[in-house]
């Protein structure tokens, strides 16, 4: 054993020397298919992407060069405006509603309570369920169940469906995105609140903590970092919604709910507006990447250590 | 299933009307513990009072569930517009709705087609994404270009599908893959950036000593890697197979827009086209929605503990 450790040792030495062995080379020939593979189908496509949004493709036929004239005209599109300023509003609001409620949850889920895993179980139900039925499912509510409740009670708001107005329809987007959305985050809340040592609590309690304050002053900085990863999720995950607009909306009442997803879904693989929104695609893919960075260079600072 | 849930929210009402007493209860035990400042039993009182709402809070996520089933037994005909026209229970357990559903979404084959493409895309993962995670993981520190590398299949985290999708129909069109294979692909290929990261990540846990033992005695960075660090990797292939099979089994775009020149569904496209065509028929729809979603929910009952251990590993790292 030990010659072995010695043979390794000058094997590494003779390594230092020429910097690609042959096990390196190795290592890279495995490493180049998985490589073209993924530039072939993800880097390639953000490059023709960004192609086919310099030029006036309808999705079919003849196309010639446009220059910059798309990406200048996204500017001015009142429809993609309202679908930036729709999915910002959602994600937005989303994130808070889900990140207060989750923590909540997870605040109680995290207590010595009966049936702790059964209902730990129970909420985390939503998340695995498919976003499309969810939608379906949720549409029935809106437009039947609401409405009667609504007229039993003698709450007027409630009395037509909140999916037909524009005005509304945005809530009940709302609504099944955060049912679906505080599943994920309150487990994730919970696994962060098991990292807090007991002891913090313990010392404390001894400095004369109250509920209010041991959790301000002690569980809210120990935590910080999953409140960081539960915002960057949600937030990631409401700036893509699709699926619930398909199955709530489809982009309406007078398209007050089209998300960016949508958009370009819905104008650029059939209202013959391919290249237009593959511009758009290209700029939305900016955003997002400005988004991210933004929201890692706020949050991420402020971790604290134990 | 819709006894369980019977009990479930029979449980949970009992408990609200228990929760009255319980909140004077709670009340009067508050007003004595401002007296006495007696921690432990006030402690146990607080808890008791989450204890309620949490269940109460259950009912929210139940109530969808179990309108759904009920609806899904009833007939069309039972359905009036009041209130118990939608909740009250059905005048008998019939099962026609979902044979008939079955029928008209073509059931075992969207659920085939689901588990085909889910199944293979997971495999696929595990293998090549492990794979890459290895050969990265271990050079990276030491080779530049090798660092570069998983840089840059780490930044593909940013690029959402809907950026993708058009130049990406074009593409799988023109190669010939615009199928349930080249969903498979791009699949694989989408999930690469998250699930890279995770097994490099969990590469750190795995002493080089085993490789370079297995070095010595002449094996091949290939035997290696299969032989001993792949099995070495089990707990994290746990945590990728559930993340990526709960992504692609409910996602909707991708074969949405990859496979629409074709006669197969998934689960999920199944019941796009099913609303576009019988979306009157509430009692139809609502059995179908809930043979979509049966699969997952047995699957979920089953590996509970994998599925949310998975779920706060892959978000966490």
């Amino acid at each position: 054993m030990e010659k072995k450790k010695e043979m390794v040792k000058t094997k590494r030495a003779q390594k230092k020397d020429n910097k690609w062995t042959q096990n390196d080379k190795v290592f890279l020939y495995i490493l180049i298919p998985i490589l073209i593979l993924f530039f072939v189908f993800n880097t390639l496509q953000l490059l023709k992407g960004f192609y086919y949004g310099l030029t006036n493709y309808k999705g079919y036929g003849d196309y010639s060069f446009v220059g910059l004239r798309n990406f200048i005209d996204l500017f001015s599109d009142a429809r993609v405006g309202k679908s930036y300023v729709f999915t910002f509003k959602y994600a937005i609001v989303l994130t808070i509603i889900v990140n207060i409620i989750s923590l909540i949850l997870a605040l109680g889920l995290n207590k010595e309570i009966k049936g702790k895993s059964v209902l730990r179980g129970i909420y985390f139900v939503p998340n695995i369920l498919g976003g499309l039925v969810v939608g379906y499912i949720f549409s029935f509510i809106f437009t039947y169940i609401l409405p009667a409740i609504g007229q039993m009670a003698g709450i007027t708001f409630l009395q037509n469906s909140i999916l037909a107005s524009t005005k509304s329809a945005w809530i009940a987007i709302v609504i099944v995105g955060a049912w679906q959305g505080i599943a994920m985050n309150t487990i994730i809340y919970i696994s962060g609140l098991q990292t807090v040592p007991e002891d913090v609590y313990e010392a404390g309690m001894i400095d004369g903590a109250t509920g209010w304050e041991k959790f301000c002053k002690l569980t809210f900085p120990l935590i910080l970092p999953f409140i960081t990863i539960n915002l960057v999720l949600c937030m990631k995950n409401a700036l893509m919604v699709f699926d619930q607009i398909m199955s709530l909306t489809k982009g309406g009442p007078s398209q007050s709910t089209e998300s960016i997803s949508y958009l370009i879904y819905n104008n650029g693989m059939s209202g013959g507006q391919f290249g237009f929104q593959s511009a758009n695609a290209f700029v939305f893919f900016v955003v997002i990447v400005i988004v991210s960075f933004l929201q890692m260079k706020f949050l991420g600072g402020k971790e604290e250590q134990l | 299933m819709s006894e369980n849930m019977e009990k479930v929210t029979k449980e949970a009402v009992e408990g609200a009307v228990t929760n009255e007493n319980e909140g004077e209860a709670f009340a009067k035990k508050r007003r004595a513990k401002h007296k006495k400042q007696s921690g432990p039993v006030q402690g146990k009182t607080v808890n008791r009072v989450i204890n309620i709402l949490l269940a109460l809070g259950c009912l929210t996520v139940l109530f969808p569930l179990y309108m759904t089933t009920i609806i899904a037994f009833k007939q069309p005909s039972e359905m009036t517009n009041d209130i118990s026209g939608a909740l009250g229970f059905p005048a008998e357990w019939k099962f026609e709705n979902f044979t008939e559903a079955m029928r008209v979404t073509d059931f075992w084959h969207s659920l085939g087609n689901s588990i085909l493409i889910t199944g293979v895309t997971v495999a696929l993962c595990i293998l090549i994404h492990s794979l890459a995670g290895y050969v990265i993981g271990r050079k990276m520190i030491k080779l530049k270009a090798f660092k570069m590398s998983y840089y840059y299949i780490v930044s593909g985290m940013f690029v959402p599908f809907a950026v993708l999708m058009m130049p990406l129909v074009k593409q799988t069109a023109q190669i010939g893959i615009a199928n349930r294979f080249g969903v498979i692909v791009l699949y694989t290929v989408f999930f690469m950036p998250m699930n890279v990261m995770l097994y490099t990540g969990y590469l750190k846990n795995i002493p080089t000593q085993l490789e370079e033992a297995a070095h010595v005695d002449g094996a091949t960075a290939w035997q290696t890697f299969w032989k001993i660090i792949f099995f070495n990797m089990k707990p994290m292939h746990a945590t990728v197979a559930i993340l990526t099979a709960m992504s692609t089994w409910n996602d909707v775009m991708t074969p949405l827009v990859i496979m629409a020149g074709t006669d197969e569904n998934t689960l999920p496209l199944a019941q796009l086209n099913f609303q576009s065509q019988f979306g009157t028929n509430y009692n139809l729809a609502f059995a179908s929605y809930l043979l979509a979603l049966l699969p997952i929910l047995i699957f979920y009952i089953v590996c509970q503990k994998q599925i949310l251990s998975g779920v706060v590993n892959g978000a966490v790292k």
